[in-house]
């Protein structure tokens, strides 16, 4: 509506402007000028030959000024680093940087074949199906019980999200120290149990400490998508199940979750690209300088290599797998799983 | 199938809210029951009591010979009709209407003959398998209804169903309503605002104001001898005028004309006078100083004062208006009320006029 009463509303203005100049301007030199201006503004003003094709905004090159930050960014941040490592997966970086080799397919190779590598991806894939199961599922879960929280629900809520204000690194000091080997309570919880918890030294333990933090910290996250996604549940809907359907379980199953589904599938490639690169700094706060075999995820393996070992192109090759990989998933996600999604 | 009592139910908020207050209904099987009233009246309230989704405060609610009041929703035999439709988006028209039975644990036969009776009746057919979504206001309606009758209830709820129509297929969608309840006999309590649809479709009416039943009874009794002020200025379009008057040696005076006899005692009355009850006369009468004039094409509603308060006069002429025309009132059809409490006074002579109707 406004952009449509833009230019007219201008066009008085305009006319104005050109009636005070008749005064001490020649006839004919106000005419070119009139009509220069009217060319500058309609340029300016995008008002072309077809008012039909004018879209949201007056001036042409606005919007490219609008979308230049964000295009900024995902150039220098995503398009040239990949391309970099895409580049420098073929070639052997000499550690001191004084020069490479171009080697083709043998990095992709090397990575592939090792068997190391191989357990790191098995213990990925591990630890993104369990750590997305027990986030989204516990998220769920408070997010059920907290729904139906009548008294004191926004202290309820509140405690609840603040945890995912916490930065993942501290997120994994703060884990470190319940699962410290010497003062921590979990050592003791499981003292209790009969188990001797060594964190950083046993890779099971290790483990165990990784998913509990990447958990801790992302319950948070699904929580507050999944309590949003039931409040907006029509409340007569909800009605007309209890009305339809004694046992909560089933007016869950069959009238809730299906509602809630556009949300869980979103959390869900939300999740999984959590658990794959957002978890980084919890691993590296983790295992950093222990010495045993310790569990890691693909990323931080790529980092390891890269940074530590300073396999320039074997980490690049690791990292382009892994990208390949996820947008893979994802597109698998989207092409399998969407078209069981209802979208109100 | 089975009848309805509400016995000295009320509902209490948190706050001490009185919602509802002390509600005594009692219907008959099979009867047509409308609550009706302005918004914050209580009577949805009092519905969704009746459904289970509002706890019951005080007094007890039977449907059949069984107390409902702490039973589960499912468990009260009842199938409600909700006014923004109330579907599951997720799920077929089919599935929507068969999802109540299936949790009953009804057979596949009896689902699928239930819903393509249904189906039959509400001329739903060809949409079975469509989603909800799909369809437009008065077909999501009747699959709302649809739904309520494959349950075979013991009773109807509807909480204003057709407050989301518009108006020319609300018209329609109440016949529906009726001719459907009417055929399957079943006990129903309606909700709505609009006393026009209260009018036509009840059996009884149930006008509440405040939490509180004003009167009950059945559309024409309401109509004609309203019980208060309340109900005499609710029911009836256009509304009844409600005049300030007095009864002076037996007579009601309304600004120093006397325009019907009374026998009660000197003092101030509230006069009511329906429009459709006023006639156009050329002599005598009262004078009807005119302020605007509302054309509805059958009749025309002619808007004014009479000394210093608003009357209007609902006449079905089109013959031209002079800035003041005389007004008749007929005698038996005065309304006169206390005007402290707005209760109704009843005259000699005002029972007798409406088996002459």
């Amino acid at each position: 509506m406004t952009r449509g009463s833009g230019p007219r509303a201008r066009a008085p203005r305009c006319n104005q402007n050109s009636g005070t100049q008749v005064t001490d301007t020649p006839m004919t030199t106000l005419e070119t000028e009139r009509t220069l201006l009217a060319r500058l503004r309609a340029w300016y003003s995008a008002e072309d030959a077809n008012p039909t094709k004018r879209v949201q905004f007056d001036r042409p090159l606005t919007p490219w000024l609008f979308v230049l930050p964000q295009l900024a960014v995902v150039a220098i941040f995503f398009y040239w680093p990949s391309v970099q490592a895409v580049t420098s997966s073929f070639y052997i970086e000499d550690p001191f940087g004084f020069g490479s080799t171009f080697v083709g397919m043998e990095n992709y190779g090397d990575a592939v074949t090792s068997s190391q590598y191989r357990d790191t991806a098995l213990f990925t894939a591990f630890f993104c199906v369990v750590v997305t199961a027990l986030s989204l599922g516990l998220g769920l879960l408070l997010a059920v019980k907290a729904d139906k929280v009548i008294r004191g629900t926004e202290t309820y809520k509140t405690l609840l999200i603040s945890v995912y204000a916490i930065a993942p690194p501290v997120a994994g000091l703060m884990g470190m120290m319940f699962f410290d080997m010497h003062m921590g309570p979990i050592k003791d919880l499981f003292a209790l149990f009969g188990h001797d918890l060594r964190v950083g030294i046993d890779y099971w333990d290790t483990a165990i400490a990784l998913i509990t933090i990447s958990v801790w910290k992302q319950i948070p996250y699904n929580f507050i998508f999944f309590l949003s996604g039931l409040q907006s549940v029509p409340v007569p809907v909800r009605e007309a199940a209890l009305i339809d359907a004694r046992s909560g379980w089933r007016r869950f199953r069959d009238v809730i979750l299906p509602l809630l589904a556009p949300t869980a599938f979103f959390l869900l490639i939300i999740n999984i690209t959590y658990t794959m690169f957002d978890t980084f700094p919890i691993i590296d706060v983790i295992v950093k300088d222990k010495p045993a075999n310790n569990p890691m995820t693909l990323v931080y393996k790529v980092y390891l290599d890269g940074f530590k070992g300073n396999d320039i192109g074997g980490s690049s090759a690791q990292s382009v797998i892994l990208m390949v990989v996820v947008a893979a998933l994802t597109v698998l996600q989207f092409r399998f799983l969407e078209r069981r999604v209802h979208y109100g | 199938m089975a009848g309805l009592s509400l016995q000295g139910v009320g509902k209490t908020y948190s706050g001490n809210v009185d919602a509802v207050t002390g509600v005594e209904i009692e219907i008959a099987d099979g009867e047509f029951i409308v609550l009706v009233g302005p918004s914050g009246c209580g009577k949805s309230t009092l519905l969704r009591m009746v459904a289970g989704l509002e706890t019951v405060t005080r007094g007890e609610i039977r449907i059949g010979d069984r107390v409902v009041n702490r039973l589960d929703p499912a468990d009260r035999d009842i199938a409600m009709v909700f006014q923004n439709y109330a579907l599951y988006p997720h799920m077929s028209v089919r599935d929507n209407m068969a999802y109540g039975l299936k949790n009953r644990g009804e057979s596949r036969a009896v689902i699928d003959e239930r819903v393509a009776e249904a189906a039959r009746m509400l001329e739903l057919g060809p949409y079975l398998d469509r989603k909800p979504r799909a369809l437009s206001g008065g077909q999501r309606q009747r699959v709302a209804m649809g739904r309520a009758i494959v349950r075979q209830p013991a009773a109807f709820l509807f909480d204003e169903p057709l407050s989301n129509l518009d108006a020319k297929l609300r018209v329609s969608m109440r016949g529906e309503i009726r001719r459907l309840q009417r055929r399957l006999g079943t006990t129903s309590l309606y909700v709505t605002h609009d006393q026009l649809e209260a009018m036509t479709l009840a059996d009884r009416l149930v006008v509440l104001n405040g939490g509180r039943v004003e009167q009950i009874g059945a559309p024409l009794e309401v109509y004609r001898s309203p019980a208060s002020t309340f109900v005499a200025g609710f029911i009836g379009s256009p509304a009844m005028n409600l005049l300030d008057a007095r009864v002076e040696g037996g007579r009601v005076v309304l600004e120093d004309q006397a325009i019907g006899g009374a026998e009660l005692p000197e003092g101030p009355v509230t006069l009511g006078l329906r429009p459709e009850d006023l006639r156009l006369v050329q002599a005598g009468g009262l004078a009807l100083r005119l302020d605007y004039v509302e054309e509805l094409g059958a009749q025309r509603i002619l808007h004014g004062f009479v000394g210093g308060q608003p009357l209007s006069v609902a006449e079905a002429g089109a013959a031209p208006l002079s800035d003041v025309v005389r007004v008749a009132v007929r005698e038996d059809r005065l309304h006169l009320f206390e005007t402290r409490s707005g209760h109704r006074i009843e005259r000699a002579g005002l029972a007798a006029m409406e088996p002459a109707e």
